[in-house]
């Protein structure tokens, strides 16, 4: 019987879309968030991706169907993770969501194309997720290596930065920001004089590398690292006297990474993001909303992003009805693509074939200590790019998805 | 310009003494390390866990009773070393007519709790701590820019490495220890507290620790995990030096902190595998570690 629904359901939920809602009263739609609880990464996402889950759940309320949201720590291993996502697509979880740490978020990409359910990517940074890598059951929404690299490699460059010397952590992550972030820079004709790379995660101590850096007497110190390295990275920079000779691009940092530095060595860092808490109206009313659950800070980047995706699924499952959205995960990414998106985060906005969300992006200066007015009043908007300009273009992913 | 190496000396020699500010750290904490096992044939995997500590309690000190950096560095070592005792009396002090690796799983799992609570009190990403005023700024050396506090943190961990080496080679209270070590019945039987001393000698391996902790703080980002990755390197440190030696981890610390800051010129890519490359070499030419005693 309820197989029968749910089939029938499938093929005429657009028609139907009032009747379902009334039979499917007792459907329940479960989000897992799948994140890192325990490792470096804890707080940019981890707990802050869970509140803001449940923010959306609890703000989209009970049309129809009911949302719960559950929680797992991968750890940051793939292998970890993708039991998780396995177990938990297998026992009923439709969508998993957040799964930062590009390796992780690869495998759970295959699992949920295996297993036809939805996968809302907003932690992980590689472009290959919406490039080689590119589901239908997948959305990226929230930034990626591209964005970074081309936000504030290029803000850099065009500010006459135009050479280079790269600290980047060797692993997949780093490769692809450096990479990425290189070709910005040579393609607005400027040069890359050196670059070193550092075994991650096992390296504490950054003064040799920036000495070295010195030494090259390139104009800009790009980062290609991430969270506490990019932390232990500046400090060693400044220690060193690089800031009087060098800009810094610290191409993957976030409010709370400025938070660990303090304002006085992050002052007048560039650096891009897709979301800050004190952007609009919008953004600073979510922010009291959930700022009490959210252990007092305002939402950072990541879990916006989560609040975000959850939102607009929700919303498409409410439209196409729960009990098809359950049954079919790649319509239910189909219907979120159809649907134009908009949420306090990230204002209106679309979701692209290839699975990318595209917003705004913003080039962010770093406040000095006597500009900031409090705990978390740390950026200032040097720059606006709409959502198209600021993504890879469509054609240049690779992504099969993709007619061309 | 001269160049070694194909690298320009002035460079090279910054990176020398670079490598050798690293190795202060790895000293101080193998120092610690090596002086527990010594006596307590203790392999205290806790100590990461009490470096961070150490980080923290300064940082606590300053934000939340307004005392700097200097009274950091003498309360920290202080306050961490007590919670050391307190472990030790506790958990410890049960395991020493137990194999080694009884105490190397305890103080693990120790390590473990330690860093989750404060993870979970305080998160990942870190918290900032200033270099204090007197010791902020650089010397030009002609052949690098050397910042003030890292000058200051080969002085001063030099320093302390001598004076634990005197205390325990030339004074009273090190006669006991080392005797202690070799038999602590017969050394029991004059009428020396041995319990007493063993918890207190374990007490001070851990404010070592702390000591280091509170020298990190103002470079490194104050973060639950800080300890654990240098924690590991130290390890390779203590076995290359020889398990207990005292000069023997000194000594490695600043050398292998020199190869190790040489590396990172030459090939940074394998600066963390280097240290266990010679660890390797050293054990299959001599088992008991550059310094150690058979």
């Amino acid at each position: 019987m309820e197989m029968n629904r749910r089939s029938l359901l499938a093929g005429a939920a657009a028609v139907a879309a009032p009747l379902s809602r009334a039979r499917a009263q007792a459907t329940t739609i479960r989000l897992g968030v799948l994140t890192d609880m325990s490792g470096p990464y804890r707080d940019t996402t981890g707990p802050g991706s869970v509140v803001l889950t449940q923010a959306a759940a609890s703000e989209f309320g009970n049309r129809g169907f009911n949302v719960e949201v559950l929680s797992a720590d991968h750890q940051n291993k793939p292998d970890v993770g993708a039991n998780i996502a396995r177990q938990w697509y297998d026992q009923g979880v439709d969508v998993i969501l957040d799964v930062p740490t590009s390796s992780v978020a690869l495998a759970v990409n295959q699992i949920a194309r295996e297993k036809n359910k939805v996968f809302l990517n907003s932690g992980a940074a590689t472009s290959d997720l919406t490039g080689s890598q590119c589901s239908p059951n997948t959305v990226h929404w929230t930034y990626d290596t591209y964005m970074l690299a081309k936000g504030t490699g290029g803000a850099i460059v065009r500010t006459g930065g135009d050479s280079w010397f790269f600290i980047t952590a060797d692993y997949a992550f780093g490769h692809a920001l450096e990479r990425d972030t290189a070709n910005f820079v040579r393609a607005a004709g400027g040069r890359v004089l050196g670059q070193v790379r550092y075994p991650f995660p096992a390296t504490t101590d950054f003064s040799a590398f920036v000495v070295q850096a010195q030494a090259s007497r390139a104009k800009v110190l790009g980062m290609a690292n991430a969270s506490t390295d990019t932390v232990n990275t500046i400090k060693a920079a400044r220690e060193f006297g690089l800031h009087r000779s060098m800009k810094f691009a610290a191409l993957l940092m976030g409010v709370m990474d400025i938070h660990a530095l303090g304002l006085e060595s992050a002052q007048g860092l560039m650096l891009t993001e897709s979301f800050y808490w004190d952007l609009n109206d919008r953004t600073r009313a979510l922010t009291q909303r959930v700022r009490a659950a959210n252990q007092n800070r305002p939402p950072a980047m990541v879990p916006a992003g989560c609040y975000g995706a959850a939102l607009h699924y929700l919303k498409a499952a409410a439209d196409m009805g729960a009990a098809a959205a359950k049954a079919d995960g790649r319509a239910a990414v189909a219907r979120m693509k159809a649907m134009p998106t908009d949420d306090d985060a990230f204002g209106p906005g679309r979701i692209r074939e290839d699975g990318r969300k595209l917003h705004p992006v913003f080039l962010f200066e770093v406040k000095s200590p006597s500009e900031s007015r409090g705990p978390f009043d740390y950026y200032k908007v040097a720059a606006t790019t709409p959502g198209d300009d600021a993504f890879r273009p469509l054609a240049e992913g690779g992504c099969s998805l993709v007619r061309s | 310009m001269d160049e070694i190496f194909g690298i320009p000396a002035p460079l090279l020699f910054g990176q020398l003494l670079l490598g050798l500010i690293n190795g202060a750290f790895y000293a101080m904490l193998s120092l610690g390390l090596a002086v527990i096992f010594g006596l307590l044939n203790i392999i205290n995997f806790t100590h990461g866990s009490q470096f961070m500590m150490g980080a923290f309690v300064a940082w606590m000190l300053l934000a939340w009773a307004g005392l700097g950096y200097w009274w950091a560095l003498l309360l920290a070592p202080l306050i961490v070393g007590a919670t050391g005792v307190i472990i030790e009396r506790l958990m410890i002090s049960r395991l020493y007519k137990l194999d080694h690796l009884y105490g190397l799983l305890l103080t693990f799992g120790i390590g473990l709790m330690i860093e989750g609570v404060f993870r979970n009190e305080f998160g990942s990403s870190g918290l900032p701590y200033r270099i204090p005023n007197e010791l902020q700024g650089a010397w030009d050396l002609g052949f690098m820019f050397m910042p003030v506090y890292r000058g200051w943190v080969v002085v001063f961990a030099l320093a302390c490495c001598l004076a634990t080496w005197l205390v325990i080679e030339k004074t009273r209270l090190g006669a006991y220890l080392r005797a202690a070590t070799e038999n602590a019945a017969l050394v029991q039987a004059f009428g020396v507290n041995v319990p007493r001393m063993i918890t207190l000698t374990y007490g001070a391996g851990v404010a070592l620790a702390a000591l280091a902790g509170v020298l990190a703080a103002p470079i490194y980002s104050v973060n639950p995990q800080m300890g654990t990755n240098l924690i590991i390197i130290v390890f390779a440190v203590v076995v290359i030096g020889g398990m207990g030696s005292i000069l023997g981890s000194v000594i490695t610390g600043f050398g292998l902190g020199i190869v190790e800051g040489m590396t990172k010129v030459f090939w940074p890519e394998a600066s963390s595998t280097v240290i266990f490359v010679i660890m390797a070499i050293v054990l299959l030419t001599r088992p008991a570690g550059l310094f150690g005693r058979a």
